[in-house]
């Protein structure tokens, strides 16, 4: 349940911003989650409607970008998109220590008018 | 009042700069959930901000990096399911290593100080953290705790997380060392069902092994799915209660101890 948290924090910024903007509704906040950042979507926006229910931020729209996971390969010197997260590259089966997205959290921008 | 960040809430996030962007292939999730009853004639336009969500723990993480750094602190968050020996790992670390390493505990728990009464046992400093509804450990609680522990010499700090596999993956805390505690009785593909908080582990402890067989334990299944999920984890198999491995995982930490204060400890 920790998506409360994160929602409050998200609606505090999206407020932030537009009353330095001067608008005087968030449409819309567009984000990046990446599959091993550890949030649920549903949880996440279900947060983030009932926190903004007397704000400039009520009725907005969060759009989710899913990042997947993807993983670096040392031995091929390749990056790949691992498979149900066993981090193996496909090519020569060994295993990755280093993953290179998934684990993103990112307010990418806010629609305001 | 928060020394640290002028809070006197126990959350108050803040806006921060951070520009970081990655571009990949994917798909969008567009969620309609909500009625729009307002109207859109007013001009609407986009304001950029690529910012993580994380950005203040994150940058309270890195205060407390800095702070264990400069006090040759080597920082161990130690996460797992309830149950599953976290407190007693610790009760008997720090039993054994007493006479060696200068140790404290921070402990989280929604509840009850029960886990830091028993972490005292051993004259080891213990500050407990109730968190009551919260679900995991953040960096900010953290220096709370690390100004009540105050300012006696630390070697060795264990942060025993809340008792959650989801939540505390996304909490940097500061931490020198991430140890993902599970036990025998939790079946073998545990790693598969938490693969988060198991990717960035740097330390496995298979915990329980003395009743092993009597749960009809799979090991090498277990130690397969722990290597697959974990593929930068160091795994020590241990019996918290006979002891029974514990020797290897005392090592692993005298010599990060050793690489963190940068002095040689005293040999017993």
């Amino acid at each position: 349940m920790h998506e409360f948290g994160i929602a409050d924090g998200l609606l505090k910024v999206a407020i932030e911003t537009a009353e330095r903007s001067n608008a005087s509704r968030v449409e819309q906040v567009n984000l990046k989650i990446g599959a091993l950042a550890g949030v649920v979507d549903e949880a996440l926006i279900f947060a983030f409607g009932a926190l903004s229910e007397d704000t400039l931020a009520r009725n907005a729209r969060l759009v989710i970008e899913a990042i997947p996971v993807t993983c670096y390969c040392e031995t091929c010197a390749t990056v790949f998109e691992p498979p149900r997260f066993s981090y193996r590259c496909p090519t020569c089966q060994t295993l990755s220590r280093s993953v290179k997205t998934g684990r993103e959290l990112q307010l990418v921008s806010i629609e305001v008018s | 009042m928060c020394d640290h960040c002028g809070c006197s809430m126990p959350e108050s996030p803040k806006a921060h700069s951070h520009a970081h962007s990655h571009e990949h292939g994917h798909h969008h999730h567009h969620h309609h959930d909500h009625g729009h009853d307002h109207n859109h004639d007013e001009e609407r336009r986009t304001i950029e901000l690529h910012q993580s969500l994380m950005a203040q723990n994150d940058r309270l993480a890195q205060q407390n990096r800095g702070f264990f750094k400069g006090r040759g602190t080597l920082a161990v968050n130690i996460v797992s399911s309830p149950g599953s020996g976290k407190t007693a790992i610790l009760e008997a670390t720090l039993r054994d290593l007493k006479n060696e390493v200068q140790m404290a505990t921070i402990v989280g728990d929604l509840a009850t100080e029960n886990d830091a009464i028993r972490l005292r046992q051993n004259g080891a400093p213990s500050v407990q953290i109730t968190t009551g509804t919260v679900c995991h450990l953040d960096a900010h609680m953290i220096q709370h705790a690390l100004e009540d522990l105050g300012r006696e010499p630390l070697d060795l700090l264990f942060i025993e997380n809340v008792g959650n596999l989801v939540c505390p993956a996304g909490f940097d805390l500061g931490e020198d060392i991430r140890v993902v505690v599970t036990s025998v009785t939790e079946g073998e593909d545990k790693p598969q069902k938490y693969p988060s908080i198991f990717q960035n582990a740097d330390v496995v402890l298979l915990n329980k092994t003395d009743i092993a067989e009597a749960v009809g334990f799979d090991r090498t299944r277990a130690l397969d799915a722990i290597r697959e999920a974990a593929p930068g984890a160091v795994i020590f198999e241990v019996s918290a209660r006979t002891g029974a491995g514990m020797t290897a995982w005392y090592d692993f930490l005298r010599e990060r101890v050793q690489a963190k204060t940068g002095a040689s400890q005293p040999a017993r």
